[in-house]
């Protein structure tokens, strides 16, 4: 018994080890900014910079518009086919696998093929990129909802709300979604950490998000984009914490796992 | 799964025509058809297009020139080596947090970093392996001043094969933990229990009892690891800018600069990635089945 426990520290202290050393290093890294000292400077030189400012509120309204154009249209459908349509649920199904098939600078390019001429010219509006980010994120959101909606008997509340005279936009404001909460906001937060920081669709469609600008800033800089690591790793930190803090005490809810690499 | 009798929506059904229900699902139909299924179509029908638009199977001839073969090789040895070296590395850690009966508290810490670390990925995840192992990075600094070892006269580097490898590991890894996990927290008591009173040692109950049990879900756990790795396009152009010959790196510089001079080969190459995603998924699909039947 000792000797298994023996290896079993062992092995955790070596994960422990491949996973903080390059935070660490990274970390010491970012500081080192100015010449002979530790210091911050890389970081304030990061917000100093105007198109960190640029790029990242883009990014950050795309990441937005995601998040409501992608609920918007997944929350209804789901409803719907949990309600009225049990037998199209395969198709959702192979929709959210879809997006493993389909690798993102696959995907791109064939919507770069098909909307960069008439007769649907869209390739140079954002619609596009959002359009792309939610094909990207539609296997979170669809897990998370879909979590949701098993956890709560949507027909009988249904029912309920419709034998007391309920209309369905009360239905869905007033009973479902805040039923949902839980499972929406993990939906919201993994796609705003899918979409910050997304490189592939951004660059290959030519948009000046933060995912192309961190990857310029690497090719010029040094202790900048450790700087940015560190950043990026905070925020993701922040959002997979806000997930798991909501969902806390809800047992079989397992947050998404991993985003677009 | 969900074969739940439609009992309400009968009335209801019986006065709207046969495919009413299909109305409200048309919305999301149209967005999967205009922005999933009508790329790939387009990408299928231009792998077998020349440039002027004729039929032609020559893009797909060309899969087999020796220098396209070599990057389909490299990234399936890329995402095979992380993808094993993930399996195996966080089967171990998942079993030392389940079975191994480390204090409760290691495991949420554990649990919680693999779900950051699984979403740590991309540009910033370059960034922080090239702070700590390139050439100025860190740890190669530490190793070389405090201990004399310089990692890159040894032959290290980070903007090669290995390097690569050694940064998908570290979001292979936790993701590893986090989708078996599960699985060893199902491999139940009773089975070890029973063997041992049946009298199997240690290495008895592992090679017939307990990893036949788990093979399917470490399996298909692999084939999500592969697949992950295989798609995986911003990790390596921030880390390389390029260099290393993977698919996604020649398809990215295929739209972006017109590198082979040929887009038709480029939805080729595309198609022979999506050929390859196709056959881990189908082969997962039946992994996971077969793990189903033993743990729930």
């Amino acid at each position: 018994m000792i000797k298994r426990r023996g290896w079993s520290w062992f092995w955790f202290f070596l994960g422990a080890l491949y996973f903080l050393v390059p935070l660490l290093g990274t970390f010491l890294f970012s500081l080192r900014g100015k010449r002979g000292a530790l210091s911050f400077f890389a970081y304030s030189r990061v917000f100093a910079d105007s198109q960190f400012l640029q790029t990242f509120s883009f990014s950050f309204k795309m990441a937005l518009l995601t998040i409501v154009a992608g609920i918007a249209l997944t929350l209804p459908t789901m409803i719907w086919v949990h309600l009225r349509l049990p037998k199209a649920k395969p198709i959702l199904e192979a929709c959210s696998l879809l997006p493993f098939v389909i690798p993102p600078i696959v995907l791109v390019f064939g919507l770069i093929r098909i909307y960069s001429g008439p007769p649907f010219a869209l390739a140079s509006s954002p619609l596009l990129l959002v359009a792309g980010y939610i094909v990207l994120s539609f296997p979170y959101i669809y897990r998370a909802i879909d979590a949701g909606l098993r956890s709560m008997d949507l027909r009988g509340l249904t029912e309920a709300a419709h034998s007391l005279g309920a209309g369905w936009g009360t239905i869905l404001f007033r009973i479902v979604l805040p039923n949902m909460r839980v499972s929406l906001l993990s939906a919201v937060f993994l796609t705003f950490s899918i979409v910050i920081g997304e490189l592939t669709l951004a660059v290959m469609l030519a948009w000046p998000a933060f995912g192309p600008y961190m990857a310029l800033m690497g090719r010029d800089l040094a202790y900048e984009p450790a700087a940015l690591a560190i950043l990026s790793f905070l925020l993701t930190w922040g959002l997979i914490g806000l997930i798991q803090f909501a969902s806390r005490g809800i047992t079989g809810h397992s947050t998404g796992l991993g985003g677009t690499h | 799964m969900d074969s739940i009798p439609v009992c309400n929506g009968k009335a209801r059904a019986s006065r709207l025509p046969a495919f009413g229900p299909w109305l409200g699902l048309l919305p999301f139909l149209l967005f999967a058809l205009a922005f999933m299924l009508l790329p790939c179509g387009s990408i299928l029908v231009g792998s077998f297009q020349d440039a002027s638009g004729h039929f032609t199977f020559a893009n797909i001839a060309h899969l087999g020139r020796a220098s396209i073969l070599s990057s389909f090789l490299v990234t399936i040895e890329v995402s095979a080596v992380t993808a094993l070296g993930g399996t195996v590395l966080g089967f171990l850690l998942a079993y030392a947090i389940t079975l191994g009966k480390l204090p409760k508290e290691l495991r949420s810490m554990l649990l919680t970093f693999s779900g950051v670390a699984s979403n740590f990925a991309g540009v910033p995840l370059a960034f922080a392996f090239i702070a700590t192992m390139g050439r100025m990075g860190m740890v190669t600094f530490v190793l070389k001043s405090v201990f004399g070892i310089n990692l890159y006269e040894a032959g290290f580097n980070l903007y090669s094969f290995w390097g690569l490898c050694l940064t998908y590991l570290y979001f292979q890894l936790p993701l590893m933990v986090l989708i078996i996990t599960p699985s060893l927290d199902g491999a139940r008591r009773e089975w070890r229990e029973a063997s041992e009173s049946l009298g199997a040692s240690a290495f008895q109950y592992w090679r017939h009892v307990a990893l036949p049990i788990l093979m399917p879900s470490l399996l298909s756990s692999m084939i999500l690891l592969f697949g992950n790795a295989f798609g995986a396009y911003a990790t390596a152009y921030a880390l390389t800018g390029g260099l290393l010959n993977l698919v996604p790196i020649l398809i990215g510089a295929q739209i972006q600069g017109d590198v082979l001079h040929d887009p038709n080969l480029g939805y080729a190459l595309a198609l022979g990635m999506v050929a390859v995603m196709v056959l881990c998924i189908v082969a997962y699909q039946l992994l996971q089945r077969r793990s189903s039947r033993w743990i729930a």
